[in-house]
C-alpha cells in the first residue's frame, strides 16, 4: 500500500477544512514563487520527466501537450481550460478534489497557466455538480483576497483570472472540442481535428485543456521533484492516481493509491471486498464504462495501468471501477451502459447516432431473450461500423463495452438467445421494422 | 440523442428581474468583449430560476436580445442540455440516478418510491404540482449509489425507505438534508478505512 505520506491529496475525506490556511498547512501556496522562478523551460521538462499521464481518460502525456502551446503569445490570448465535467458512469474523483482540494486545483492552474502563458482561465464543470462548484468559487474567492490570484497572483509576477463556466448536463461536453463549443455558448458537438485546441481553441485562440486531476497533482510533483513522482508506480505509468470503486462491493469508495496496484489488492483492502465474495465476482470495469469489462479470470493478475490495461483490450480511462458480482445480469447491464450512450450522443455523425439507439434496442432484447441466434453477429457488426467513423472518440467510448461484452459473454447471450429467425419473421421481427417506431415510448 | 420538447403553455413575456439582471451582468463579465454569446448557458441557469424552474421560450427570445445573438441560437442550446426544462416541473425536482453503477446497487427501489409518492409517470407533476420525478443519466456520485439529485442537492446512499422519507419531506414543503444517509463521512469507506488514519484521528 501506498505510504501515507506519498499521497497527494491529503484530504480526499475532508478531515481538514478545504480554506486557504488548511491548505498551506498540507504544503499549498508555500513557496509558488519559488516554482515559477525556474523557469517556463523547467516547468515543462519536470513534467516531462515525471511522465504525467491525463488523468482524463485518454493518458495523453502532460508535459507534452503543454509544449504544443506557441513558444511566443502572438495577437491572440492563449487561454487554459480546465474540464471538471466528470460524467463518465463509475467515476467521480474531480468532484471530491473540488470540493475538499480545490486550492490544489488553483495553484495548478495558476503554475499551468504560467507555463502556457495564459493569463485567463476557465473552469469547466458539469452542471449537476453546482454544489460542490460553490465551495470551489469560495476556494478561488479566498484567493482572490489573499492575493493569490488577479494581478501579481501569489507574488510571481503573473496576472491570472479564474472563472467557473457550468455544463448543462451534456456528457459529451467531456470531449475537449465540444468542451470549447460549449464554452463558446453552442451546443456542444464535437470540433474535427486538426486543427488541434493546442493551435486554435477557445475563441481561436491557443488553449491548453486538461483534467481537474491532472493539474491538481502539478504543484505536488513540482515541489517534491518529478524522481519522486516517477518512481512511484512503473514506467510511463508513474505516479498515484484517485480510484472510484463503485458497484458490488462492500464498502464502496474513492482512495488514492500508486499506479500498477493490482485490482484484487483494491477491491479487497480499500473496497471491503466483493458483495459475496471473491467467487461471486463476475466482472469489472476497469475504467469508467466505456471502457471494455474485464471478467473474472482476468483480474486476478490485472494490475491497474494504462499499459496493462490495454493488454487486456481495455483501458484504465478515468480509474472509475464498476465491480459487477454474479447476482447481476451482465447482459442487462450493458444494455443500461448503452441505453446511457444512446441518451447522450450529440447527434452530429450519423453512425453514433442511429447506431447507439441499435445497440441499445438489440441488447434490451437480448436481455430478455427476444432475439435470434444472428443477431449476435449483427450486434458485433454494428459496433464495428459506429468505432473510427465518426468525429471523435464518443463512437468507440459507446462501441467498446459492447465489444466487450461479445468478446467475454457471447456464450451467455447465446444461450439466452437462440430463437429461430425463420420463425421469428412470420412474427414481426423487430430488426426489420422501423426501429424508430420502438422507440417511441422510452425516448 | 433525447427527447426535449417545450411545453405547449407557454406565457406572453419574460423579463429578467433586479437580482437576475444583476447576476447576469457579473456573468456577461467573465467573457472577453464580443464574446458575450459564451453567457447564454449561465443565464438560461438564472432564467430556469427566477422562472420556477423552467424555461418558457420567451425566456430564450429575452436572452437573444440580452446577448445581442440570434433567437434560434438559443433555443439550440437549450434544446441540446438536459438539465434546461422546458416544461413545468415544480418546485421539486427530483432526478434518479439509474445508471449501471447505481442500478446493480437498487436504483430501481428509488424509481418504485418516486412512482408511489409522486407520480406514476416520470416528468409528471404531483397532485398537489409541487414537485416531479425523471430517472436521468450517471449524476457522478458513483460511489454513493443509488442516490438522487432534489434540485441541486445530492441526497446519497439511498434505500427505498429512506426514500419515501425523504419524499415525504419535500411534499410537506421542507428541504431534507443532503449527502449520505448511510451515515457515512463523504466518500471515505465505511468501517473499513485504511488510509490517512493519522489525519483521521488527529
Amino acid at each position: 500500500m501506498l505510504k501515507d505520506q506519498d499521497r497527494i491529496f491529503q484530504n480526499l475525506y475532508n478531515d481538514k477544512g478545504s480554506d486557504v490556511s488548511s491548505s498551506q498547512e498540507r504544503g499549498d501556496w508555500v513557496n509558488t514563487k519559488e516554482i515559477t522562478d525556474k523557469g517556463r523551460e523547467w516547468i515543462i521538462n519536470e513534467i516531462k520527466e515525471s511522465q504525467l499521464r491525463g488523468r482524463g481518460g485518454a493518458g495523453f502525456p502532460t508535459g507534452l501537450k503543454w509544449s504544443f502551446a506557441p513558444k511566443e503569445v502572438g495577437s491572440r490570448p492563449h487561454y487554459l481550460v480546465i474540464n471538471g465535467d466528470e460524467s463518465e458512469p463509475g467515476t467521480c474523483k474531480d468532484r471530491d478534489i473540488l470540493r475538499f482540494e480545490p486550492h490544489k486545483l488553483i495553484e495548478g492552474c495558476l503554475i499551468a497557466s504560467y507555463a502556457v502563458q495564459a493569463h485567463v482561465c476557465y473552469i469547466y464543470i458539469r452542471g449537476e455538480y453546482f454544489v460542490d462548484g460553490q465551495k470551489l468559487q469560495a476556494a478561488i474567492d479566498e484567493a482572490y483576497e489573499k492575493k493569490l490570484l488577479g494581478k501579481n497572483a501569489a507574488g510571481t509576477g503573473w496576472d491570472l483570472d479564474i472563472y467557473i463556466h457550468y455544463g448543462a448536463g451534456a456528457y459529451i461536453c467531456g470531449e475537449e472540442t465540444a468542451l470549447l463549443e460549449s464554452l463558446e455558448g453552442k451546443k456542444g458537438q464535437p470540433r474535427l481535428k486538426p486543427p488541434f485546441p493546442a493551435l486554435i481553441g477557445l475563441y481561436g485562440c491557443p488553449t491548453i485543456i486538461n483534467n481537474v486531476e491532472t493539474i491538481a497533482v502539478v504543484p505536488t510533483i513540482l515541489r517534491r521533484g518529478a524522481k519522486w513522482f516517477s518512481s512511484l508506480g512503473r514506467e510511463k505509468n508513474t505516479g498515484t492516481k484517485i480510484f472510484c470503486i463503485s458497484g458490488n462491493v462492500n464498502n464502496p469508495c474513492n482512495v488514492e493509491e500508486e499506479m500498477s496496484i493490482p485490482l484484487k489488492e483494491l477491491i479487497e483492502v480499500h473496497a471491503g471486498g466483493v458483495i459475496g465474495g471473491w467467487e461471486n465476482l463476475q466482472a469489472v470495469i476497469p475504467g469508467g464504462s466505456s471502457m471494455p469489462l474485464i471478467p473474472k479470470e482476468r483480474c486476478e493478475t490485472l494490475k491497474m495501468d494504462f499499459d496493462a490495461c490495454v493488454e487486456e483490450k481495455s483501458g484504465l480511462g478515468t480509474a472509475g471501477i464498476v465491480v459487477i458480482n454474479k447476482d447481476q445480469d451482465i447482459i442487462k447491464c450493458m444494455a443500461r451502459i448503452a441505453r446511457f450512450y444512446k441518451h447522450e450522443s450529440c447527434g452530429q455523425c450519423t453512425p453514433c447516432r442511429e447506431g447507439s439507439g441499435w445497440m441499445w434496442r438489440m441488447l434490451e432484447r437480448m436481455a430478455k431473450g427476444d432475439a435470434t441466434k444472428d443477431e449476435v453477429d449483427m450486434l458485433g457488426d454494428v459496433t464495428n461500423q459506429i468505432a473510427g467513423h465518426t468525429i471523435c472518440a464518443f463512437g468507440e467510448g459507446s462501441s467498446w463495452p459492447v465489444q466487450g461484452l461479445l468478446r467475454h459473454f457471447k456464450k451467455e447471450i447465446e444461450k439466452r438467445n437462440n430463437l429461430d429467425p425463420i420463425v421469428q419473421k412470420k412474427n414481426n421481427i423487430p430488426y426489420l421494422v422501423d426501429q424508430h417506431l420502438l422507440d417511441k415510448k422510452n425516448a | 440523442m433525447s427527447l426535449r420538447r417545450p411545453s405547449k403553455d407557454q406565457p406572453e413575456n419574460f423579463e429578467f428581474n433586479a437580482s437576475s439582471l444583476e447576476a447576469a451582468n457579473v456573468i456577461v463579465a467573465k467573457y472577453p468583449e464580443g464574446k458575450q454569446q459564451s453567457a447564454v448557458m449561465a443565464l438560461l441557469y438564472i432564467a430556469q430560476k427566477q422562472n420556477n424552474n423552467w424555461i418558457p421560450l420567451a425566456a430564450m427570445k429575452y436572452i437573444a436580445k440580452f446577448l445581442d445573438m440570434p433567437y434560434i441560437k438559443v433555443y439550440e442550446v437549450a434544446t441540446f442540455y438536459t438539465m434546461y426544462n422546458l416544461a413545468p416541473v415544480g418546485k421539486y425536482f427530483v432526478q434518479v440516478c439509474t445508471t449501471t453503477p447505481c442500478m446493480i446497487r437498487g436504483a430501481n427501489q428509488l424509481v418504485e418510491a418516486c412512482k408511489e409518492k409522486i407520480s406514476e409517470n416520470e416528468c409528471e407533476l404531483s397532485n398537489d404540482k409541487s414537485c416531479s420525478w425523471m430517472e436521468v443519466e450517471c449524476l457522478g456520485a458513483c460511489v454513493n449509489a443509488p442516490m438522487m439529485q432534489i434540485n441541486d442537492d445530492y441526497y446519497e446512499d439511498l434505500d427505498k425507505q429512506k426514500t419515501l422519507d425523504i419524499l415525504d419531506k419535500i411534499l410537506n414543503g421542507e428541504t431534507p438534508k443532503p449527502g449520505s444517509y448511510r451515515g457515512r463521512v463523504n466518500n471515505e469507506p465505511e468501517n473499513n478505512r485504511k488510509t490517512l488514519m493519522d489525519l483521521k484521528n488527529a
